[in-house]
């Protein structure tokens, strides 16, 4: 199938950073996230039920809502910490992505492992910029908050076209269409990577790729 | 064209979206209550979480709802919508959002009704979720208080956008095709936000429900947003039964009105939605506390929603405050008793007070000549010196009046510097008038009066000497202070300040006072009542 691919930009102060990247990924988690499920005979199954909390952002004029689970959120927020730290070290003029992929695990046969084949892909581009006073900060939070409300309604005009979605897995293949790790929640198989654009603008001299949910370890 | 849909797959699709546009309103109205929303994910199914989504019931707005729609669905032709509008304390109201639940002709035959239709119908409320964050009204809602509440009202049938004003934007939250038609979820909001103050409430039915924020000394002040510590303000007291909540309608607000000297400050609140919507920023005229009465149902920590029936429908107070307590966060919900501000009397016309304590002959001397009123009760005289000087008046620079005598006996008595003798006749209060000195007179006072006795008037006790006020220029204007002052340094004398009178009159209370105990007693369930009220 085509993978389907979304590229949402947006320019933010350093300090926004974080809560930028937080609504977005949140923003996309939230709907592509279920309640668990729970198997029952004759391949019926129940599922459990998501919460939502809001949070305020403390650099931004801008609230998100996320899913209530705080093992999900403790996995984005070191995600996006880390992206944090490569910008802020790569000595680049402040210009990365970070990309939330959303895969499925198809079985091979031996010796080949299994494939990951996305079938939805976020990128989210981000600028760094750095300004002088205080005034142009206030501004900036106002400005990026309107911004990420924009970047919302572009997630939600995806999200609602109800293009492909992976099938209601069977017991046995749940673990190849949803992360079945967390006790509360049940995204959809996901892994998140970024890459520092180097000051030359091109795709990175050194690529870093960090896979935080590695699937590729088996 | 249902002819395609099994009957349980009908009735399915009828209940789905039957429960969709009810927990379409509660989202959007828990939205706007102003407070962050947090549920609790839950692994194993409860049964009653449509949607499997965690998203709390308020009653009132499940009764709104379920009465907009009358048990009907929406169909085609026939939207629900829930619009949002804020109040502000002067009985200002605009239009801020209108979301719209319709439903099209496009079926989609195919689609699974019981799995695919629930899913992306649970998908479509986290994208509302998501986009009721983002309007402009959200920002609002979150700083209302005082100054402004969000008000909702929801209503079955034609869309009406037209209180939007010019250049409304739409943005639409989803759609999902079902068998029988495809369900659409948008929002109309406002951009233009320029208030147009005096603005005739124009609306046909009532708005009936009411997003209300106010904190009144809550017990459980550590609940409270730092924003919104606000205590709250009144409740008309014309209102039905003494009941807690006024219809919202513009003939019940009574704003009481604080006396202050000072002029009421203007443009309290700015409102300030995303900037690139708002063509200017939102002057409210004298926004000024405290609310209107109709506005101010009930004080909630947890939740802010109070459901606040027509009119025709009050109920006493006590019965409803444990009716409307039901949302809330889940530590529970606290009642926060609304006690009436009450006139907020400063009625600041007191004079400005002689400073007592200041001793020695030279701080006499070099008071200025503005307008004084000495009252005795704010003097402690340390010396005879003093006593005599507060009891004087200073007119004029360095003016003294005449002594006058004043007798012991007078000077035990409070205010008996006020008291006339007789009703005077002369018509000057004894402000003006000052009382007697004591015969002997301090050498002060003959120094002053030496001084000032200049042009004095032979029968005149006041003397009124080439009256120059301090730091009134007398070159450009012909002393607007003097003549002011000389305008009303007669007023009639105050009638409880006349001795005679006075006590008359407090025999007259004491007299009374049976009576009215009496009358009191007899209405002592009234008064329960009305302080169970409060609370």
């Amino acid at each position: 199938m085509n993978c389907r691919s979304e590229v949402l930009e947006v320019t933010v102060e350093a300090r926004q950073v974080d809560e930028a990247m937080l609504a977005l990924l949140h923003t996309i988690l939230l709907h592509r996230s279920t309640g668990k499920f729970h198997y029952k005979k004759e391949g019926t199954y129940s599922i459990g039920t998501v919460g939502t909390a809001d949070s305020d952002c403390d650099f931004i004029d801008f609230t998100f809502v996320r899913v209530s689970s705080e093992e999900l959120d403790r996995v984005i927020r070191k995600a996006v910490c880390e992206f944090k730290d490569a910008l802020n070290n790569s000595g680049s003029d402040g210009m990365g992505q970070i990309s939330l992929e959303f895969y499925q695990k198809k079985k091979s046969r031996w010796p080949f492992s299994d494939e990951c084949i996305p079938w939805e892909v976020w990128t989210i581009k981000v600028n760094v910029v750095n300004l002088a006073n205080e005034q142009e900060r206030q501004i900036c939070r106002e400005k990026v908050g309107e911004k990420l409300g924009e970047k919302v309604i572009n997630v939600v005009e995806v999200i609602n076209r109800n293009e492909y979605l992976p099938k209601m897995p069977t017991q046995s293949e749940v673990d190849n269409v949803f992360d079945t790790s967390l006790k509360d929640v049940q995204p959809y198989l996901y892994k998140i990577s970024y890459q520092i654009t180097d000051s030359l603008g091109t795709s990175v001299s050194t690529t870093m790729r960090r896979l935080i949910k590695d699937t590729l370890a088996l | 064209m249902d002819s395609d849909l099994s009957p349980q797959d009908k009735k399915d699709l009828d209940k789905f979206i039957k429960f969709f546009a009810l927990k379409t309103v509660q989202v959007i109205v828990q939205a706007r209550l102003g407070e962050k929303i947090c549920t609790r994910s839950s692994s194993s199914p409860t049964g009653s979480d449509w949607f499997n989504l965690a998203i709390k019931d308020i009653p009132e707005v499940s009764h709104e709802a379920k009465k907009a729609l009358a048990g009907q669905l929406p169909g085609i032709g026939r939207s629900m919508c829930v619009e949002i509008s804020l109040k502000t304390s002067e009985g200002d109201s605009m239009e801020l959002e209108t979301w719209c639940l319709e439903m099209n002709e496009k079926c989609d035959k195919d689609i699974k009704v019981s799995y695919t239709v629930y899913n992306r119908l649970s998908v479509l409320l986290k994208s509302l979720m998501a986009i009721t964050r983002v309007t402009p009204a959200y920002k609002l809602s979150r700083k209302q208080g005082h100054d402004y509440v969000i008000l909702y009202r929801i209503y079955f049938g034609e869309v009406q956008l037209s209180g939007l004003g010019e250049g409304f934007q739409t943005v639409r939250v989803g759609v999902v095709g079902t068998p029988v038609g495809t369900v659409t979820l948008s929002c109309a909001y406002r951009t233009n936000l320029a208030f147009m103050s005096n603005r005739q409430f124009d609306r046909s039915a009532p708005i009936m429900g009411i997003i209300v924020d106010h904190f009144v000394d809550p017990p459980c002040s550590s609940q409270r947003p730092a924003v919104m510590g606000q205590p709250c303000n009144y409740r008309a007291p014309d209102e039905e039964d003494g009941g807690a909540f006024a219809g919202v309608q513009d003939s019940q607000e009574v704003c009481t009105t604080s006396f202050s000297t000072s002029p009421p400050s203007q443009c309290v609140c700015t409102l300030s939605p995303s900037p690139s919507k708002m063509s200017k920023p939102l002057p409210l005229d004298s926004l000024q506390l405290p609310l209107a009465p109709g506005l101010v149902a009930h004080n909630m920590c947890a939740s802010r929603l109070s459901y606040q029936p027509s009119a025709a429908e009050v109920y006493p107070a006590a019965a409803n405050a444990n009716q409307l307590l039901h949302a809330g966060k889940e530590g529970g919900v606290v009642v926060v008793p609304c006690q009436p501000h009450g006139v907020d009397a400063h009625l600041t016309v007191e004079p400005p007070l002689n400073t007592p304590g200041s001793s020695g002959d030279d701080e006499g001397l070099s008071r200025s000549g503005e307008e004084r009123r000495e009252e005795g009760r704010s003097v402690s005289p340390s010396d005879p010196v003093e006593s005599l000087n507060a009891f004087t008046r200073k007119v004029g620079a360095f003016v003294n009046k005449p002594s006058t005598q004043i007798t012991a006996a007078n000077l035990d008595l409070p205010f008996a510097a006020f008291a006339a003798r007789g009703l005077d006749s002369e018509g000057s209060d004894p402000m003006v008038q000052p009382p007697e000195s004591p015969p002997s007179q301090s050498p002060l006072q003959a120094s002053l009066h030496s001084q000032g006795s200049e042009g004095s008037g032979p029968q005149d006790d006041f003397v009124m000497v080439d009256f120059r006020p301090a730091f009134s220029k007398d070159d450009l204007l012909p002393m607007d202070l003097g003549t002011f002052y000389r305008e009303f340094q007669n007023p009639p004398q105050l009638t409880s300040l006349s001795l005679h009178i006075s006590s008359q009159s407090m025999a007259d209370d004491l007299d009374s006072l049976p009576e009215k105990l009496r009358v009191y007693e007899k209405n002592i369930d009234e008064f329960d009542a009305f302080v169970d009220m409060l609370q």
